[in-house]
């Protein structure tokens, strides 16, 4: 109904534009409409001309992660369709399941993005194989938004790149009916008494940085002894990891099938909300400060509306309705200023800057040789713990099967001849 | 005659096109390193994932032989049916594999978690909990149960012509119940078993979602290690393709070796 109305206004707004002599190929945009349909606040609106596009028939090609931004919610606005309305621009949203994915997807050219959102290590590494450009902050005004602490990141020094979109730490989640003390550290992820009882994650990076912090080493750091350290850390703990795992995480804490497990606070938020025997926390040792940010590609095809749709996505309101919907935390000042109280003053959320200068520390992009280093340490890991024996067994099998054929066949050939 | 070479067109333009291509591509990245310069060694980098391919050989080699215990009964018991029970029994058969095979997956998570449906009847009845997910025998169980039809459902169409009086015939000529089996339904079942065992040998050996999702990473496979290599931490599409390579080249030599023993059972006849 709210959408005949829109079309009827649209319509209207047409009629009464004829005298423009028809240069406007499509209807305009009434953009008080669009953005009363979307139950959006003009007021808290910029006043960015979004539909200047609208006439060139844009497809915006959008990579995010599954679940990351609020979309197909009856409860929350859907960002990419009231994108849609007001810039007459279409958005082809796609999910991605890991940065690596991404990188590997951007490097084959076997997928052309005009928006992607990775994590701040993999914003430097990209930025320095050149696979990104920089933006054009003059049709990104919104960046006015973001909180100064999140401007100038080390990932991208002179934030000429990104426009962090939503951020986060990595906490312990853990269920306080299997675990009946007040858990404060990385010391507990490598609790005999938890054997079994284990989650850890499934990727290099994080799983070494769990174990970086809790030996007190830097989250980036290069030096192989303690990569070493790290990597002997992890195979301990592997005696008693029950499994190792990225998104299943969801149903297997919220089943009650693990007692113990490291995840990002976002999502631990939503696990908790799931299933409130659930709690979780940001380990005294210190950990992991992430941020996810919008970039785009170098290959990308529409800059300007890609820009645009950055600039969109910092607007105060759908920003609000991204970290709500999600569950991370937002960089945007004024989203946060919108938020509710318990929320801002959550300190698992929304940490104080002290804290996160003292507590945690940023993933930088690896020296190429101490990325293979750690993925090559990564992979004895899982790897190792296959029995020596299964190479001599396969081949004695293999051998004799191949002998057991030909005496069966000299046999048989012999028994023919009578 | 002429009809039917113009009839294989689309086929040979479709094998050509995503089959000959793609394995030449594979053969091409394998030798090649970043650079594109023609190099062995990816094949050489390949020995240190040797335990991983002998892992998810071995694991695949034991389920296929559980598929075969199981199906050859199965498929016997069917096509011994009346017509009416056959046909029941093969729907029952294939309805599991109507849904999704990754949601097939997810619900043998749903079954063996230690909260899992299993745990908890066990412990009605003061049983474990048991550790039933995240090992090897979940994998292969995923396995079984993932790829059994594609065993039976070839036993089953080649027992459906075996003539019962070929049965009743040895029955009569005093032959037990082992010798029946090894002197008459074995071999003339054997075209059928050749086809379930590669049907279910060669995509057991290279899958990378039933070990992820059962095995809780802790069991990885070649097809985990391979996939790593193009979607994951460790980009490197020349030592994936050097791996797919090497497997493909071992899968080849295993079937060849099963396919001796197959044709020499039908000249024997």
């Amino acid at each position: 109904m709210k959408r005949l109305i829109c079309i009827i206004l649209s319509l209207s707004v047409l009629l009464y534009l004829t005298a423009c002599g028809g240069t406007a190929e499509t209807e305009e945009i009434d953009r008080e409409a669009v953005l009363e349909e979307f139950g959006l606040d003009p007021e808290l609106f910029s006043d960015y001309d979004y539909s200047r596009l609208k006439d060139e028939d844009i497809t915006l090609n959008v990579a995010n992660w599954g679940e990351y931004m609020s979309i197909n919610d009856d409860e929350s606005v859907d960002v990419n369709e009231a994108f849609e309305a007001l810039t007459g621009i279409t958005v082809n949203y796609k999910t991605v399941a890991s940065n690596e994915t991404l990188y590997s997807k951007l490097l084959s050219g076997g997928a052309t993005y005009d928006i992607v959102i990775p994590s701040d290590y993999m914003i430097s590494k990209m930025m320095k194989e050149g696979m990104l450009q920089k933006l054009d902050f003059d049709n990104i005004p919104n960046v006015n938004n973001v909180m100064p602490s999140f401007l100038n990141p080390q990932y991208d020094p002179y934030n000429e790149y990104s426009v962090p979109y939503l951020w986060g730490m990595v906490a312990i989640i853990y269920n306080t009916t299997m675990v009946d003390e007040e858990i404060t550290s990385w010391a507990s992820l490598w609790d005999e008494k938890y054997a079994g009882n284990i989650l850890m994650f499934n990727n290099p990076r994080d799983a070494f940085g769990i174990a970086q912090a809790y030996l007190g080493y830097s989250l980036n750091t290069e030096n192989k002894a303690e990569l070493d350290a790290c990597s002997e850390l992890l195979k301990e703990q592997k005696e008693i990891v029950q499994g190792y795992v990225m998104d299943e995480i969801f149903d297997k804490m919220e089943g009650g099938s693990a007692a113990i497990a490291p995840y990002y606070v976002g999502d631990a938020v939503t696990m908790c909300d799931d299933n409130p025997d659930l709690a979780y926390v940001i380990p005294e040792e210190g950990t992991n400060w992430f941020v996810d940010a919008m970039c785009i590609p170098t290959t990308a095809e529409n800059k300007e509306a890609a820009e645009m749709y950055i600039n969109f996505l910092c607007e105060a309101e759908i920003a609000l309705a991204n970290c709500e919907y999600v569950g991370y935390s937002t960089p945007n000042a004024k989203a946060y200023e919108l938020l509710d109280e318990d929320v801002r003053e959550d300190e698992k959320r929304y940490p104080s800057d002290e804290f996160l200068a003292e507590h945690t520390e940023v993933f930088v992009n690896m020296s190429d040789e101490a990325n293979a280093y750690m993925q090559s340490l990564w992979n004895q890991l899982k790897i190792d713990n296959s029995n020596v024996w299964f190479v001599p067994i396969f081949l004695i099998c293999l051998v004799a099967a191949t002998v057991a054929v030909n005496v069966w066949r000299a046999l048989k050939k012999k028994r023919e001849q009578y | 005659m002429k009809v039917s070479r113009t009839l294989a067109i689309p086929y040979v333009v479709w094998v050509l096109i995503f089959t000959v291509v793609p394995l030449g591509l594979v053969i091409g990245f394998a030798f090649t390193n970043p650079d594109g310069k023609i190099t062995l060694e990816n094949i050489f980098e390949m020995s240190d994932y040797m335990a991983v391919l002998f892992r998810s050989i071995l694991f695949a080699i034991a389920a296929t032989v559980i598929c075969l215990i199981i199906a050859f009964p199965a498929a016997y018991i069917i096509s011994r049916a009346n017509a009416i029970n056959q046909s029941t029994l093969i729907v029952l058969l294939m309805v599991p594999m109507w849904i999704n095979f990754l949601l097939r997956t997810y619900a043998w998570m749903t079954l063996l978690e230690q909260n899992g449906v299993i745990n908890r009847i066990l412990g009605a009845i003061g049983l474990g909990p048991y550790q039933l997910i995240n090992n090897s025998g979940a994998v292969i169980l995923g396995m079984v149960y993932n790829y059994l039809p594609f065993m039976i459902l070839p036993l089953y169409s080649v027992m459906v012509k075996i003539d019962q009086s070929v049965i009743e015939a040895a029955q009569d000529l005093g032959s037990n119940k082992i010798r029946l089996v090894r002197k008459i339904l074995l071999p003339l079942s054997m075209p059928g078993i050749s086809t379930g065992v590669i049907a279910v040998f060669v995509p057991s050996v290279s899958t990378f979602v039933i070990s992820r999702m059962l095995g809780g990473g802790t069991n990885d496979l070649i097809g985990d290690i391979i996939e790593m290599q193009f979607s994951g931490n460790s980009y490197n599409p020349h030592l994936g393709s050097a791996m797919a390579l090497v497997l493909m080249i071992i899968v080849l030599f295993m079937m060849s070796l099963f396919n001796q023993f197959g044709t020499e059972e039908d000249v024997a006849l």
